[in-house]
C-alpha cells in the first residue's frame, strides 16, 4: 500500500479517525478479508468499491463491531478508533456504535412515530437536553424537517422510501456520533431520492466522518473525497476480499495506479 | 372451418362450467364452516337470552339457585373466572413471553431451543384434563385444599405453549434490519428487546394472549378437581387474600358442566344464561383486544 498524503481536492492534512490494521477477517473457517491497510480521514468521505463479496461491507460493519453478531465471525489484527483498539477487552461495543453510528441499505425505521425514531437513540443514551430541539435538529440536517414538521406523531413507516431514509440518517445523527457509517444507503432507492441523500452527505461531511460502501461507482466519484477499490480473489475455493488502492477519488477515477483499478472503473469488470 | 368454431365454443362452455362449479363449492365450503359458529352462537343465545332478560342485573351479583327455586343468578361463578383466568395470566405470561423471547432472540443456533419448541408443542397438544390432573398432584394434594390457586395453576398450563409459541412468531415477524438499526444506535440487548422488538410485535402478541385466556375461560375439566365449585363468593372480608389458597372456587364452565346434568329446570336454565354470558366475555375481551391494539399501529 502506497501512503497518500491527504492533500486532495479539499486542501489541507487532514486527521486520521480509524486506522485499519485487519490481518484477516474469517467467517467460520473462510477468510472474507486480509491485510486491510488504511486510515479513515476525519470529516472525509470516504467511499468503499469494488465488485460484489470484495469484502467492503464486511470491513464496514467491522468499524462499528455489527459483525460481533455474526455467529463465528472472527477478527485477527486491530482497528484503532481515535488511536485505541476497539477490539481491546476494554472497549464497550455498545458504547462505541454510539459513537459511530450506521445507515443500512434498506431504510428501517422502527415501527414508531417520526419523533419517537429520532428520540429513541437520545433516549437510550440517556441525554438530558431539550428533546424537541434535537429531533428538530437531526432532522434540519437530514434535510427532512419541512416535509415532516407538520406530522411528527405519523408512522416512521408512512413516509416514502427516500424520506425513510434520510429518517434513518436522522436518527443515526440524533445520537451525535463521531462517524457516520452507511452501507450501500441508495440501493433500494430512485434517483432523485439517492441524489437527495447525495447532497445530504456533502452537508454533514462538516460534521460528521463519513464512510459508504456503494455499488454504483458514479456515486463514488460524485461524493467522496477518498475511495479505496477492493477486489476478490479466489484462493482455494473460497473468495477473499482484498484491498486493490486507495488514494484520493480523483486519483482513483483519473489516473488510478493498478491495472485492477484501471478495469474496473472503466467498466471492464464488475 | 365451422367445426372449428364449433369446437371452440364447446370448449369455453366446459371451462365456464367448471369455472362455475368450482367457485360454487369453495363459497359452500366457507360457508359450511361458518356454520357451527352461528348455529352455536344462535342456540346459546336462543335458550340464554330470556333468563339473562328476566333476571335483569341480578344475574350478574347474586348466588346460583338451590334446585326448583326461581331467580338467583351466577355471582360467583363470573366472578370466579375471571380470578381464576386472572391468576392463570398472571403465571402464564411472564413465563410464555420470557421463553418466546429466548426462543426468538437468544438461542440461535442452541440445541436446547429445539428440544424447548419441540416439548412447547408437546405441551400445546397436552389434553386439558391432564393439566387438571398435574395441578390436582401438585398444589392440592400439597395445600390439602381446593383452591383459585391451584385452578390457576391448572389453566397456565394451558396458557403457556399457546402464549410462548404466538408470542415467538410474533418476535419473528420483526424483520432483523430492526434489530440491527436498534443496536447500530447503540442499544443493548435489553433496550433492543424492550423498546424496539416487543412494542413491534405486541399487537400480535396481545391477539395471542388473548385467544389463550379465551381458551383458558371456557376449559372446564382441568377446574373441576383443583378449583371445584362453590355457591358462595370467596370469603376475602374473614380470610383475606387467603381466600385464593384455601377454598374452592365457582367458574361459569363449571357450572354450566353442574347444572346442565341435573333435572331441575330452574338450574338448567341457569346453564343456558352461564353459556351465554361465558360466549359474551370471551367475544368482548377478544374484542377489546384487537381493536385496542391495532389503534397502537
Amino acid at each position: 500500500m502506497t501512503a497518500y498524503s491527504m492533500d486532495n481536492s479539499l486542501g489541507g492534512e487532514a486527521d486520521v479517525i480509524l486506522t485499519s490494521h485487519v490481518k484477516g477477517f474469517y467467517y467460520g473457517p473462510f477468510l472474507a478479508l486480509r491485510n486491510i491497510e488504511m486510515k479513515i480521514f476525519k470529516n472525509r468521505i470516504t467511499a468503499f468499491i469494488g465488485p460484489s463479496g470484495c469484502g467492503k461491507s464486511t470491513l464496514l460493519r467491522c468499524f462499528n463491531r455489527m459483525n460481533d453478531f455474526v455467529k463465528g465471525a472472527r477478527l485477527e489484527g486491530q482497528i484503532l478508533f481515535n488511536g485505541r483498539n476497539i477490539f481491546d477487552a476494554s472497549v464497550d461495543a455498545v458504547t462505541l456504535r454510539r459513537q459511530i453510528g450506521m445507515v443500512f441499505q434498506k431504510p428501517n425505521p422502527f415501527a414508531k412515530t417520526i419523533y419517537e425514531n429520532i428520540a429513541y437513540g437520545p433516549r437510550i443514551n440517556g441525554y438530558k437536553g431539550d428533546m424537541d430541539e434535537l429531533v428538530e435538529q437531526s432532522l434540519r440536517r437530514a434535510a427532512l424537517w419541512d416535509e415532516v414538521k407538520d406530522k411528527l406523531k405519523k408512522p416512521g413507516t408512512s413516509l416514502s422510501g427516500g424520506q425513510q431514509q434520510r429518517l434513518c440518517i436522522a436518527r443515526a445523527i440524533a445520537v451525535q456520533p463521531e462517524v457516520v457509517l452507511m452501507d450501500e444507503p441508495c440501493s433500494a432507492l430512485d434517483p432523485i431520492s439517492t441524489r437527495r441523500i447525495e447532497d445530504l452527505m456533502q452537508e454533514l461531511r462538516d460534521l460528521y466522518t463519513i464512510v459508504i460502501v456503494t455499488h454504483n461507482m458514479q456515486q463514488a466519484s460524485r461524493v467522496s473525497d477518498m475511495t479505496a477499490f477492493f477486489n476478490v480473489e479466489m484462493r482455494e475455493g473460497s473468495r477473499t476480499g482484498e484491498l486493490v488502492e486507495y488514494a484520493p477519488t480523483t486519483t482513483i477515477f483519473q489516473s488510478p495506479q493498478k491495472e485492477a483499478t484501471q478495469a474496473y472503473v472503466g467498466g471492464r469488470f464488475g | 372451418m365451422g367445426e372449428v368454431v364449433w369446437a371452440r365454443a364447446v370448449l369455453m362452455l366446459i371451462r365456464k362450467g367448471v369455472d362455475c362449479g368450482l367457485t360454487t363449492a369453495v363459497t359452500l365450503a366457507s360457508v359450511i364452516a361458518l356454520v357451527p359458529l352461528f348455529s352455536i352462537l344462535l342456540y346459546v343465545t336462543y335458550k340464554g337470552l330470556g333468563t339473562v332478560l328476566t333476571g335483569g342485573l341480578s344475574i350478574f351479583t347474586e348466588l346460583p339457585p338451590p334446585p326448583m327455586v326461581e331467580g338467583g343468578g351466577l355471582g360467583p361463578a363470573i366472578v370466579g373466572t375471571l380470578i381464576v383466568v386472572s391468576i392463570g395470566a398472571a403465571i402464564s405470561i411472564p413465563i410464555g413471553i420470557m421463553s418466546a423471547i429466548y426462543l426468538s432472540e437468544f438461542s440461535a443456533g442452541e440445541p436446547i431451543a429445539y428440544w424447548i419448541r419441540f416439548f412447547t408443542n408437546v405441551l400445546a397438544g397436552v389434553p386439558s384434563i391432564i393439566a387438571g390432573v398435574f395441578s390436582f398432584g401438585l398444589i392440592v394434594l400439597t395445600t390439602k385444599t381446593f383452591s383459585a390457586v391451584a385452578g390457576g395453576a391448572a389453566l397456565s398450563v394451558l396458557m403457556v405453549p399457546v402464549i410462548t409459541l404466538a408470542t415467538e412468531e410474533a418476535l419473528r415477524l420483526v424483520p432483523q434490519d430492526m434489530r440491527q438499526a436498534a443496536y447500530g444506535l447503540g442499544s443493548t440487548s435489553l433496550q433492543t428487546v424492550t423498546k424496539v422488538v416487543l412494542p413491534t410485535a405486541l399487537p400480535t402478541i396481545v391477539t395471542g394472549i388473548t385467544l389463550a385466556i379465551a381458551r383458558a375461560a371456557g376449559e372446564t375439566a382441568p377446574l373441576i378437581f383443583t378449583a371445584l365449585f362453590s355457591q358462595f363468593y370467596l370469603p376475602f372480608d374473614t380470610e383475606g387474600p387467603g381466600a385464593l389458597f384455601n377454598q374452592p372456587i365457582a367458574s361459569l364452565s363449571v357450572l354450566i358442566y353442574n347444572f346442565a346434568l341435573v333435572p331441575f329446570e330452574n338450574q338448567q336454565k341457569m346453564a343456558w344464561a352461564a353459556s351465554l354470558v361465558l360466549l359474551g366475555m370471551v367475544l368482548i375481551s377478544s374484542i377489546i383486544a384487537r381493536t385496542a391494539t391495532r389503534r397502537n399501529m
